[in-house]
Order: C-alpha cells, then structure tokens, then sequence
C-alpha cells in the first residue's frame, strides 16, 4: 500500500508527519518525494547502500570556435534563450529549457548539449526500515522522473523485504513532482495548516487530487493557531465530501524532536501530538 | 528600479509573510513599489490586502502541435526531435498521437515535419492577474492552472509585466531551488533568504545559498520563528559570513494574525520599523536611484 503525504502550501509539516508515521510501524518503505528539497534523511541518517546518477536534462553550449555568430538559431528559441550580445551569440543557461533544437538546426554544428548529471538517488536502510531519497542539484528541472526513480525504487525494495507500506513524503506545490508522487497511489493524505493560505492551498491540492481520482484525507496541523480558519476548513472539507483524518494542535515538542534528530513518537510517545498522530494513521489506514 | 526576491528552500518558512510585510511596509513609506506573486503553484500574497482593485488579466498559453494525419507520412522524424517524449508513434499501425502534458511547447517537431503535418495550437497554462491599490498599479499574481505540469512559463509571463513601473518590486518566490526558484531570482538584483532555525531549515539555506553564489547573486538572509529550534543556523550564517538581516521572533499572536490573513507589519509599529531599516540598507547598498514617489 502507497500512501503519499502532500500539502499545497509548504512548511505545513508535511515532513514530520511523514516521519511520525513511519516511526509508528514495526518496518516500512519511506520515499522522500521532495528531491527539491530532501530533509528526511536528516532524521534517519539512512545508510547509503545505493546511490544512482540521475541525468535532468541537457543545456545547449556553444562552441565558439565554430560558432559564426550567424544567429539563425535565435529566432528558433522559444524560451527566449539566446540573443545576440554585440556580435556573440549568447546561450541563458537560465532560460535554456534543453530542447535540442537549436543543437539540431545550427548550420555550423557549434551547439553542443551537455548533460546536467548532478542529480542523485540514494538508497539504504534506516532504523525502521527501508528508505529511497533524491537529491535534485539546484537549478535542474524538477519534472518528475526523479521522484518516479524514487518511487520505483521504493517499490522494489517493498517487494525485496516483504514490506507492504510504503510511504511516500511529498514535495509542496500542486505541479509535476506533486503530480508523479501521487499518480497510482492507494491513499493520499493533504497536511494543511489553520491559515487563509493553508485554506486556500488545500483547495488547489484538492483538485489536483480529484484529477486523478485519488481517496484523499485531510489533516489540520496547527488547527489550534486560528480555530475560526480551522471551523472553515472543515466545513469546507465536509461540504466538499472530503474526509478530516483528525487535527493536530500547535506544540513546540514537534520543533524539539527534530532538533534532537527523533519523530514525536520517538520523542515524546505518550505525548499529545503521538496519540493524534496513531489515531490518524489508524484511520487511513483502516478506511476502505 | 530595483527587484528584490524573497525565497527560502524550504516551503512554509515565511516568504510570503515576509513579502507581504515588506511591500506593505514600502507603501506606507510612500516607496512607489509593486508585489509580484511568483509561487504560481500556491499564490497567496494577494490575499493579504482587502482594499485591491482588479484591474485586468492576461492568460498565458503553450504552442502544442496538432498532427494532421492525412498528411503525415509516419517518418517519425518529430518523434526524434521531440526531446520530452511528447509524440507517441506507431508506424506500422499509422499511430500517432501528442501527450500534451509532456509538450514543452519548444516548437522541435513542427522545424521537423517535412510535409506540413504539423500545425501549433494554444493550450492555457495559467494567468497573471493584475489589481491596483489606492489608485497605483502594485500587484501582480502568477497563478498556474491546476493540473500544469510546469509553473516556469506563467512565472515569466508574470516577471515580464514588471516593466519597470516602480522604484521597488518585491518578487514572492515560489519554494525550492530548482527551476522555478531560478526563474525569479534570476531576475533579481537582491534575494533575501527566509530560513527557520531548524535542521529542515538550515539544510535547504545550505542548498539555497550554494545555488545563489553560484548565479553570482546577493543576497541576505531573515530568520523567522527565531527562538523556536537551536542555533546551528546563526552559527553557519556567521561561520560563512552571511548577512544576517533580521531575526522575527516567534510569537503565538504573530502567527495567529498571519492565520487570518492580517498584516503584522499594519499593527506592529516596532515590526514595521525593522523592516523600514532592512529595506532601506538593502536599497542603499544595491540600488541606483530615487525610488520614493
């Protein structure tokens, strides 16, 4: 069983939920989805047993000892990437998207594609389990493959140890590598928080979910800083048909176990927060 | 003018919180500034202000190719040139067929087609709204349409309607450093970094702060829930010798203000003040010009 943790909004807690729950059960796979910005590892200190070159995309170069500075590749470019500067033919790293054609139609053969070869994956063992994380390098396109890689890999190493849960922490936003951690997964769990923005978030992720036709449940972290938002989302979700696995009140115990490198559970089982947390995850994971 | 960026790595540490204060704090100073949205994803700073006036919309689109099948002869030749896998292609069964969500809209297959098989027809990918306040043009919202794959095209269409209106445009990042983060802070001549003392925190300004020296960009940092988490992020700042712009302590009532989508900044007169200061130094220091009204 897959079960994706997303959010929308970002800092939502999303992270240490995902943590929580995977400190809750005797062995499982866990996915760090966010290869934008990986931290999951940070609590488990995964071992690395696997580690993978991930190729995100190309950048054309130019080569200006055969470049003319003819500029019949300019008016090729639709991401507005090269332009003239004096008589040099400039190529914008930033805005170069790695489509290859201005590498195809260059009469000279002056434009070469270079891979950007940065990004990773890694793979190993942690203390409950398996774990599958990426590490996009900055600048590179997030488009989703990696955090597909990750999946798979997860997938693989559930069937290797005979784990069934695999839970998958995803990236914020509602674009691609939100769209690649969800697609096909058995639940969905939005982390929102007691805020207009949070609100407002939850609706975007909302539909992104019900493209895919994915059983989503929602949880209200911080349901305590603003109860009026909190009155709003949940008769929002009510009206919507969409169900509240439970709330979590705001404590400062949750900045605490990640300082000390532990989930809440680990930290504080007895606390509060842990048995909302249990109740939670019971309940997604018992709703059919 | 000058573009000042707001971004963090990590999501939800208050880059938003931080935009909107500051450009609030700006028009209060009589500083002729502009918002800029640029989390297409999950846009929220417009919310902020009650008092906006719409004042017009633009919808960005993506070039998709339509296949005219009569005239296509199978040679596959866009299929080659298609680098995002976009045109699926069956010869022999005479298959073909464009997944336009992976269409980056670069035009390749159309240079390719050799017998005018290809055509381009828009697709929307979202839009850049427009409002005004008091009278003044001053916010801008890149919003992406649910279900886009990629925020970048509605982000630049939305960078672009700048066009140097104001002294002072305050760009709210979208998370992250890849691609969309690149996009706006490229654009910028200052970038101050929203982090929390946390270790999810410092961990993702590491990352940011390696890929804005790489990019050749100043830039400043603010933490934001000072007092929650320890110290590792003040000790890295002064051990790399970054400048610390502010430190926003972490209050419940802060939070609760922000919750409901109030300005901190318009009740707080000793917050407001800080960010006068921050900004200021930051105008003198990487400005060129006058920039008040």
């Amino acid at each position: 069983m897959e079960i994706a943790v997303i959010s929308g909004k970002g800092g939502t807690g999303k992270s240490s939920i995902s943590a929580a729950f995977a400190t809750l059960n005797h062995e499982v796979v866990l996915a760090d989805c966010d290869v934008d910005a990986a931290n999951l590892y940070l609590l488990f200190y995964p071992s690395i047993d696997k580690e993978e070159i991930y190729v995100a995309g190309h950048k054309a170069v130019i080569d200006y000892d055969l470049c003319t500075g003819c500029g019949y590749c300019i008016d090729f470019c639709r991401f507005e990437a090269i332009s003239h500067n004096n008589s040099r033919v400039e190529i914008s790293e930033v805005s170069c998207d790695g489509c290859f054609l201005c590498h195809r139609i260059c009469p000279e053969h002056a434009i070469n594609m270079i891979p950007n070869n940065k990004s990773r994956l890694y793979a190993g063992s942690f203390r409950n389990g398996k774990m599958v994380y990426g590490r996009l390098a900055p600048g590179e396109e997030n488009s989703g493959k990696l955090v597909n890689m990750v999946r798979e890999e997860a997938r693989k190493l559930s069937k290797e140890i005979g784990v069934e849960t695999i839970i998958l922490d995803g990236p914020p936003g509602i674009g691609c590598p939100v769209i690649s951690t969800i697609t096909g997964v058995d639940k969905v769990v939005i982390v929102t928080e007691s805020t207009i923005s949070g609100l407002s978030d939850l609706k975007r992720t909302i539909g992104i979910v019900d493209k895919f036709r994915l059983k989503a449940f929602v949880v209200i972290n911080k349901y305590d800083l603003n109860k009026s938002v909190c009155r709003q989302i949940e008769t929002w979700c009510k009206r919507n048909g969409i169900i509240i696995a439970g709330k979590i009140p705001f404590n400062e115990q949750m900045v605490e176990a990640m300082v000390n490198g532990k989930t809440i559970i680990e930290f504080n089982k007895n606390h509060e927060i842990s048995s909302s947390i249990k109740s939670i995850w019971n309940k997604i994971l018992n709703y059919n | 003018m000058i573009k000042i960026a707001i971004a963090s790595g990590k999501g939800g540490t208050g880059k938003t919180f931080v935009a909107t204060n500051i450009f609030h704090t700006l028009i209060q100073n009589n500083y002729s500034s502009i918002l800029v949205d640029c989390d297409a994803e999950a846009p929220n700073a417009i919310a902020f202000f009650d008092n906006k006036v719409f004042t017009g919309k633009d919808e960005v689109f993506q070039m998709v190719p339509v296949i005219d099948t009569e005239k296509c002869t199978f040679c596959s030749k866009c299929h080659e040139y298609c680098n995002y896998n976009a045109i699926f292609i069956i010869p022999p069964s005479k298959i073909i067929n464009v997944i336009e969500d992976l269409c980056h809209g670069c035009g390749a297959c159309s240079v390719a087609c050799e017998y005018g098989a290809i055509t381009e027809s828009p697709v929307s990918l979202g839009m850049v709204s427009r409002y005004n306040l008091n009278g003044e043009a001053a916010m801008i919202e890149a919003r992406m349409n649910i279900g886009v794959m990629s925020p970048v095209p509605v982000i630049k269409s939305a960078l672009k309607q700048i066009n140097e209106q104001a002294g002072v445009a305050i760009l709210d990042s979208p998370p992250g450093t890849s691609c969309p983060f690149i996009q706006t802070v490229a654009k910028a001549d200052y970038i101050i970094l929203v982090t929390e003392p946390t270790p999810f925190g410092l961990s993702d300004l590491r990352q940011s702060v390696e890929t804005l020296k790489t990019m050749g960009k100043p830039f400043g940092t603010i933490i934001n829930r000072a007092g929650l988490g320890n110290n590792q992020v003040v000790e890295y700042l002064w051990k790399e010798k970054i400048q610390l712009l502010l430190e926003i302590p972490f209050k419940k009532d802060i939070a609760k203000m922000h919750s409901r989508g109030e300005l901190v900044s318009a009740k707080d007169n000793f917050f407001a003040r800080q960010l006068t200061e921050v900004i200021d130094n930051i105008i003198r220091e990487n400005g060129n010009s006058c920039y008040q009204r």
